[in-house]
């Protein structure tokens, strides 16, 4: 039975209908048209749809809607303000850090969240800030060094 | 004359390669896809640097059966070496065709092209001003040159990557993302084990749902408007099924003993020339596991039957033209009624699924003509459906002289074939082919060709000088594990094989393991990437207690790139790769910074199937698929890495994909020999298999 949630994404109010139990994440790419969040496995194990649920990295696949009810969510859309990058999207352009892409969202907001909290992170704090997320091309080091680079330029 | 490439040979009309707009913009096809490679960016540079033009000018179009160059499949490290040169080419007449037309109009000579700008004197035209005027409906021209002959502009250079900007935005880009008008989408409920069958289905749980159930056979899928409720649908379905099912796996603790049970198709690679000499003798046996793909994305497919009965799909295939001739086995239907578009998906490090889920979608789409369906894999099924890379053994012996040198190599390898492509030994080879109600029965998956680059033989044979050599492979006729190609086939096992036993054989003769591959190695290239790795590693300086040093060296498919890898590992309880110090030579090297992210990519991912990876298997189900049963290197494991490109002027290039894999897991296996004490020989290097090592060597 559908039902209506009212949430706030990408600093926008939204209002959708759909069943309690559908996933954040599936709301997010086919009701809100937010397709950056990717699904990898449905169920929290890789990290390619996490997004930030009032300011927590949480993986929006095994995330059901109605839990997300009334609560702020940032997509990889949302890092940055309208067309404007998030300046570790820009790390990642400038180090090249990625191969297929596909996992690179949700290491982004895994990214983007660390440094919201610790705008100077060691390489040590970085590696566990992305420890939960899987990359399978092998862009590990390069992505480290990315979001080091950000961190200086944020600093 | 000189001879047109291959690939253009292949397909003569310029049209197919590069269409040029008024507005000046250029689209240039290519039957090569992007998988998460840079390929696109490679050759866009090619095109650009032929052209003349910038590279925004150029616009590098998914690939598509209809309308683009039929350029096989993109795999075996042979895109930059197969398609640079046609695109070259192609490029190089396109320029030719337009530099003639002003010269026509100009009635001059000596017109050139820079920056998009085509000018002679003080006249100047553009691309898009003489686009109605020049036909390139017209074959390539034998007597034109293969090249402009201008210097390089952006080959050579860290081009960025074309496709970063959207990936790195969170931009729709993948087939995932595709949303057709019309769309619906479906998802297969497949059987709980290769060999089941469908007995019962009982669709009443989904009377109240807006979802058609599709059942043919063994197969069964569901489609409906809303995915979520698909999804929901599906899971229903599962617990309404009765399946028969029969235990048909090998035993997981003896693929050894499975591997080489036969019947097996013989493969001489190097027949025994002479009885070895006489000599100290010594011998190894080195295993490794099946192994999945295991792409962050699960495989995806799009197709919409059309209202005259013809056929649209969207693929992340490697191969869109066999694809679609598999689909066309497979229904009974004309080829030229199906169209295969490119679409990108996550990484591809070989035959994936992608096929797979294309011709589910096909199915699925029967059902509702004119509509296009939409089907995404689920995590679970992508680990456990794809074909995977084949469990493989080796045996090899030599035979030493007093000095330590090599003097007769004994190779024996037992596989599965890695292949079973679509087309390869003439089955269409869709997994939902063999569960129809008149099912395809697929045969053994096979091995490419030896002069095709092999399969199971593939880098078998030493790149060393070595004496009295027999090189034989041992593919397996009869299995019921699909396996395919996976990024190196043959080649990871048998470099890992061959670079751990000149370890043991270096170590047996108290010589350096780098000093004593130079002994047996003439190859300038090859001695000097050697060279430069073990140099950038500090090759010789103290290694610390508990800690190891090893490398690993070969050249991917005797004649592709050469790669020489030094692992520095610390083994406690348990191993843990710290840095990988790689040297690498490509010949011309197109993008430097593509490059080195193939080898990286390729030599961390290597790390992850060294130290962690097996498909896990009861006798009757495969149990490893989700990433808690078929763990992956995290980013805490993974080694920092650093390449050295060693360019060989003058030299063609070839491909940087596939290069580093057997030299990584040789390096790894080898620092651990150092760190531990013990030669490990079963992949992969747990602790499990650490442990059982040394309780074999204090028996």
């Amino acid at each position: 039975m559908k039902q209506a949630f009212e949430l706030t994404v990408n600093g926008g109010h939204v209002r959708v209908e759909t069943h309690p139990d559908t996933s954040l994440l599936h709301v997010l790419r086919e009701e809100l048209d937010l397709k950056g969040s990717r699904f990898g496995c449905g169920v929290g194990l890789c990290g390619a749809c996490f997004v930030q649920l009032d300011g927590q990295v949480v993986a929006s696949c095994d995330t059901p809607i109605w839990s997300a009810a009334g609560k702020t969510v940032v997509t990889v859309e949302g890092l940055a303000p309208g067309d404007e990058l998030h300046p570790v999207q820009r790390a990642f352009l400038d180090e090249q850090a990625a191969q297929c892409g596909y996992c690179i969202s949700g290491i982004l907001v895994s990214a983007a969240t660390l440094l919201a909290r610790n705008p100077a992170p060691d390489e040590q704090a970085v590696v566990e800030a992305l420890d939960r997320n899987l990359c399978r091309c092998g862009v590990q080091r390069r992505v480290v060094r990315a979001v080091l680079a950000a961190a200086e330029v944020t600093e | 004359m000189t001879e047109l490439p291959a690939d253009l040979a292949a397909n003569p009309v310029l049209a197919r390669w590069v269409t040029v707009h008024p507005d000046d913009s250029i689209d240039v096809r290519v039957g090569k896809v992007e998988l998460g490679q840079g390929i696109l960016t490679a050759l866009s540079q090619l095109a650009a640097d032929e052209l003349g033009v910038d590279l925004h000018q150029v616009r590098m179009v998914p690939a598509n059966t209809r309308l683009g160059p039929d350029e096989g499949m993109t795999a075996g490290s042979l895109s930059i070496m197969r398609s640079g040169p046609a695109v070259r080419a192609a490029c190089a007449q396109v320029r030719a065709r337009f530099t003639a037309e002003a010269a026509r109009r100009w009635g001059v000579e000596g017109v050139t092209v820079r920056q998009g700008t085509i000018s002679a004197g003080e006249r100047t035209t553009s691309y898009g001003a003489l686009a109605d005027a020049v036909d390139l409906e017209v074959v390539a021209d034998p007597a034109l040159p293969l090249t402009s002959g201008d210097g390089p502009v952006f080959t050579g250079t860290d081009s960025p990557r074309l496709d970063l900007p959207d990936k790195i935005a969170g931009r729709p880009r993948f087939i995932h993302d595709l949303r057709l008008p019309g769309q619906l989408f479906g998802r297969v409920l497949r059987p709980p084990s290769p060999g089941a069958s469908l007995r019962h289905l009982d669709t009443s749980r989904l009377a109240d749902t807006n979802v058609k159930v599709v059942r043919d056979g063994s197969f069964i899928g569901v489609v409906g408007p809303d995915e979520a409720e698909v999804m929901r649908a599906v899971e229903a379905l599962r617990g309404a099924t009765a399946w028969e099912e029969h235990d048909a796996l090998p035993d997981e603790d003896d693929l050894p003993g499975f591997l080489r049970a036969g019947p097996h198709e013989t493969i001489e690679v190097v027949p025994g020339e002479q009885p070895p000499p006489a000599g100290r003798s010594l011998r190894a046996t080195y295993n490794r596991p099946f192994i999945a793909h295991a792409s962050m994305a699960p495989s995806c497919g799009v197709a919409r039957w059309n209202d005259d009965g013809t056929l649209a799909v969207w693929s992340h295939s490697q191969g869109i033209h066999n694809l679609r001739g598999a689909i066309a086995l497979l229904l009974r239907m004309d080829e030229d009624r199906i169209e295969v578009e490119h679409a990108e998906s996550a990484g591809c490090y070989g035959h994936n699924a992608a096929d797979d889920a294309a011709f589910d979608a096909v199915l699925l789409a029967r059902s509702v003509p004119g509509r296009p369906v939409h089907v995404q894999w689920s995590r679970p099924d992508e680990l456990a459906w794809s074909p995977f890379g084949s469990a493989m053994s080796v045996d090899v012996a030599a035979v030493v002289d007093e000095s330590g040198a090599v003097r007769s190599w004994e190779y024996d390898v037992w596989s599965q074939g890695h292949t079973s492509r679509p087309g390869y030994g003439g089955a269409p080879g869709l997994l939902a082919g063999a569960y129809l109600d008149r099912p395809w029965r697929y045969p053994a998956p096979v091995d490419p060709p030896l002069a095709g680059g092999a399969g199971t033989v593939r880098n078998a044979v030493p790149i060393y000088d070595l004496p009295h050599r027999r090189v034989t492979g041992h593919r397996l006729l009869e299995t019921s594990i699909r396996s395919s190609a996976v990024r190196s086939l043959g080649a990871f096992m048998n470099v890992f094989a061959i670079e751990s036993f000149m370890d043991e054989l270096a170590l047996s003769a108290g010589i350096d393991p780098l000093a004593y591959r130079l002994m047996h190695l003439t190859d300038p290239r090859g001695r000097k990437v050697l060279e430069t790795a073990a140099k950038a590693a500090g090759w010789g300086t103290p290694v610390a207690e508990g800690a190891g040093r090893g490398i690993g060296f070969a050249r991917y498919k005797d004649k592709g790139a050469y790669c020489a890898v030094v692992a520095d590992v610390e083994a406690e309880s348990e191993v843990r790769v710290r840095r990988l110090t790689i040297a690498v030579d490509v010949g011309l090297v197109v993008n430097p910074d593509g490059v080195r992210n193939q080898i990286e990519g390729g030599a961390t991912q290597a790390t992850s199937w060294t130290l962690k990876e097996r498909v896990r298997f009861d006798r009757r189900r495969i149990t490893s698929d989700t990433w808690e049963t078929y763990p992956i290197l995290r980013f805490s494991e993974a080694p920092e890495t650093s390449v050295e490109l060693v360019e060989g002027p003058g030299v063609p290039s070839v491909g940087a994909g596939e290069a580093a894999q057997g030299p990584t897991a040789a390096a790894i296996a080898n620092a651990v020999a150092m760190a531990v004490g013990v030669r490990v020989r079963d992949l992969p290097l747990t602790t499990d298999a650490i442990v059982a090592a040394i309780e074999s060597s204090d028996g």
